[in-house]
């Protein structure tokens, strides 16, 4: 099988971890070989921060480099704009609707755009939009839209629903368990 | 077992399943795991030192004694441990020891961009260079046989890419080591000149050992393919390599950086059309080509600076280069910045309101240089607030000592702080230094240092007191202050750069991301009573922003800290709790 490509993009600090560690346990499950390349250190700090999961046969490169990515999964509006270019001319982009203003917004050096979801349809993107934040919160926690947004991409995915909940279950601790079901149901109903 | 695996938690399998006893290391992205995984492992002692010279001291004296060592630093800490590392290639081992040096290129997280490799060549160490995670754990163990049968310590490079991404490894058992017994022998680990003029021979002798195992060591290997261009390239560039080319090149890739070989890139050479060499930073493999007389291409056509990836590659090579969308809409920049809560947010605002000139360090705090605090002047390396502090103060004198500080967090301080602060009290100059205490190393990921009173496992430990240190060195004035009070800060930096002799203020608050740290409930905006002044934007906290003129809280990051409400003139910031 050719390598498929997924990034996860957000805002440091969002969770974006468990996210990738989650995919990484599920398709290797799967038999695939898998890279997962992460990001830790400074960007972690609030800064916009992006996690590569790649999956086939053979992975080489632990990096999606532009025009490359089958799916971005976005915590947040402006950073599914800002990784756009790195989505493939016919892949998928799934975001949460979450805007976050950067500094250079806050201190009004720079402003944040309008209608994004409409304008990277527009560019031809196909863009699956939700309020992770809401679906998180009626889960129990602001802190599940990583999960959320799991449950939503599980929508594309050809998997059975044992093999995604086999891998919450190996990947999320035993008492936050139950609320992260709920999340990834939501996501996926939604 | 089969796992998915990041590249420095393979290392840390690497060097459990090598039967390694004890690890020291100071953290610094990207190497930080490799030491956090290893605590994992109850057979193996670990600790956090002060610094990577200590760290790298400490696993000597370990294999020394007999048992497996290792130690794990950023590129820049190999910088510091560099003394001991230069005069261990002299020495050389007793059981194996192992030296984890993870490079950053792109800077994710650094200061420079250097390329470590230049170390190995002028230590005249071995270097194994890892591609992916199955490699770190192959090479973490190959690394200790390497040492104990040459003699010598051992680099195991890292970067980034392999550091920080996860891939599929194969684990085994641990096989554990006897111990060597420890002979004394002064002519071999006494490096004073008489001895060390006999040990320069060995070491000249054990490169060419060396470089004879390179021609032949599995961990070099040839896979041709098309023989229109062949590429010699190594780590993460081999796996960019590979990508765009597969097998319609041949590919010569080295897992032993240092030494390279000569007759296995001389054959591979004339197996193909044209020479071309992938390494990121600097031409070293390339430019051993050229002693050996090859037409080779490279940093012609490739850039020193910054990461490679797949379309970079294609893109200079002739490979097909992916594009994608855009829209038309500029997206602004979101760099990194101070956490909502960050005790060093008020310190910072209280340098800036008062101009001073701070000369900073490396850590967390180094983004008190991101408007609009703007609060720094100079970041070097690990320590360097203070010494150049003291410089900058001898070269001024009056006109600069009323105004200048050094910052310095509480690691970095223990890391290498102190000697330059020996140096201010010792040469007096009268220098105010603040010590930015937040009980934590904070860049890193929250590691435990000297000051903490915990150990690497969060088990109680040593802690020094940081008041009584800067007494026993001469400070008389030594002050704490807690940075969400602007008042108290305010007074106290005004004070020690007004008086005529050295002082210590230690900016005292445990980092806002600390487990324990129990927070406020989160503050909200009186839109009423706002006049939309901007003052409470002057501190850059992420949770607040201007909305329709009025500044609003974002309440999922507010962790009431108070700070924006010491700026406010009308009231307008209020606990969300008491109004609820």
């Amino acid at each position: 099988m050719e390598t498929k490509n997924i990034m996860i993009v957000g805002v440091g600090g969002q969770g974006s971890l468990l996210a990738s560690k989650l995919l990484g346990h599920l398709l290797m499950e799967q038999g695939f070989d898998v890279k997962v390349s992460e990001v830790h250190g400074m960007s972690q700090r609030g800064g916009s921060v992006v996690t590569y999961v790649r999956y086939g046969d053979r992975v080489d490169s632990p990096v999606i480099d532009k025009g490359e990515a089958d799916y971005i999964v976005s915590f947040e509006l402006l950073e599914a704009a800002r990784w756009l270019s790195y989505l493939k001319p016919d892949g998928q982009i799934v975001t949460s609707t979450q805007q976050i203003d950067p500094m250079p917004v806050i201190t009004g050096a720079a402003s944040y755009p309008e209608d994004l979801v409409e304008k990277m349809r527009s560019a031809g993107a196909k863009v699956d939009a939700l309020d992770c934040l809401k679906l998180a919160e009626e889960a129990g926690s602001a802190k599940a839209v990583n999960i959320v947004l799991m449950g939503r991409l599980s929508h594309y995915f050809d998997l059975p629903d044992e093999a995604w909940q086999k891998s919450l279950e190996a990947m999320v601790p035993p008492k936050f368990l139950e609320l992260n079901k709920k999340a990834f149901e939501l996501g996926k109903k939604a | 077992m089969k796992q998915l695996m990041l590249g420095n938690a393979a290392v840390a399998r690497g060097l459990y399943e090598a039967g390694c006893c004890v690890i020291s290391s100071y953290p610094g992205t990207p190497s930080t795991e490799i030491t956090e995984e290893a605590v994992k492992y109850p057979e193996i002692y670990c600790e956090w030192a002060p610094n990577e010279k200590v760290a790298m001291e400490t696993a000597f004296g370990a294999c020394l004694a007999g048992k497996r060592s290792f130690c794990a630093m950023k590129h820049v800490g190999l910088n510091v441990a560099a003394d001991p590392l230069y005069t261990m290639s002299y020495t050389g081992v007793n059981a194996g020891m192992v030296i984890g040096v993870a490079d950053d290129p792109g800077m994710h997280s650094s200061q420079n961009e250097q390329d470590s490799r230049h170390h190995a060549i002028a230590a005249k160490v071995p270097m194994l260079e890892p591609s992916d995670s199955a490699e770190a754990l192959a090479f973490a163990k190959l690394a200790y046989e390497l040492s104990e049968e040459f003699d010598t310590p051992v680099l195991l490079k890292m970067c980034t890419r392999v550091a920080h991404s996860q891939s599929i490894v194969e684990t085994a058992d641990r096989a554990e080591c006897a111990v060597k017994p420890y002979e004394k022998n002064i002519a071999k680990y006494v490096m004073m000149p008489g001895n060390a003029i006999r040990r320069h021979p060995f070491v000249e002798e054990r490169a060419r050992k060396l470089q004879a195992w390179a021609e032949t060591a599995p961990v070099n290997r040839v896979e041709m393919g098309g023989t229109k261009i062949g590429i010699i390239t190594s780590s993460t560039s081999y796996q960019y390599v590979k990508e765009v080319f597969g097998d319609t090149v041949s590919v010569l890739k080295l897992g032993l950086a240092n030494p390279l070989p000569v007759k296995l890139i001389q054959d591979f050479a004339r197996k193909v059309e044209k020479l071309v060499v992938v390494e990121e930073m600097d031409p070293i493999i390339e430019n051993h080509c050229k002693v050996l007389g090859l037409a080779v291409s490279g940093k012609d056509v490739l850039p020193m600076e910054g990461e490679f990836s797949q379309n970079l590659i294609a893109e200079k090579l002739g490979g097909e280069v992916h594009t994608g969308r855009t829209i038309a809409d500029p997206i602004p920049p979101r760099p990194p910045v101070m956490c909502a809560g960050c005790p060093h947010r008020g310190l910072f605002y209280t340098l800036s309101k008062n101009k001073c000139t701070v000369l900073g360090d490396i850590g967390c705090y180094t983004l008190g240089a991101v408007a609009p605090l703007a609060a720094m002047d100079m970041t070097l390396c690990m320590g360097a607030s203070i010494s150049a502090v003291h410089g900058f103060n001898k070269a001024l004198g009056a006109g600069s000592e009323g105004r200048t500080v050094a910052v310095i967090g509480d690691s970095t301080f223990m890391h290498s702080g102190m000697t330059g602060l020996a140096n201010i009290a010792y040469n007096q100059s009268n220098s105010t230094v603040i010590i930015l205490d937040n009980s934590i190393t904070g860049m890193t990921g929250h590691q435990q240092n000297p000051t903490t009173g915990y150990n690497i496992k969060g088990d109680p430990a040593g802690k020094i007191d940081l008041e009584a240190l800067c007494k026993a060195m001469g400070f008389a004035r030594v002050r704490v202050v807690d940075p969400y009070d602007l008042k108290e800060c305010d007074a106290a930096i005004k004070e020690e750069l007004a008086v005529n002799e050295p002082s210590v203020i230690i900016s005292r608050r445990p980092c806002a991301l600390l487990k324990y740290v129990k927070h406020e409930a989160p503050l909200a905006v009186d839109p009423v009573k706002c006049v939309g002044c901007r003052s409470c934007m002057k501190i850059g906290c992420p949770a607040i922003s201007i909305k329709e003129g009025k500044a609003r809280v974002d309440a999922t990051l507010c962790v009431g800290c108070g700070v924006c409400q010491q700026l406010c003139g009308v009231k307008a910031f209020q606990s969300a709790k008491k109004e609820g």
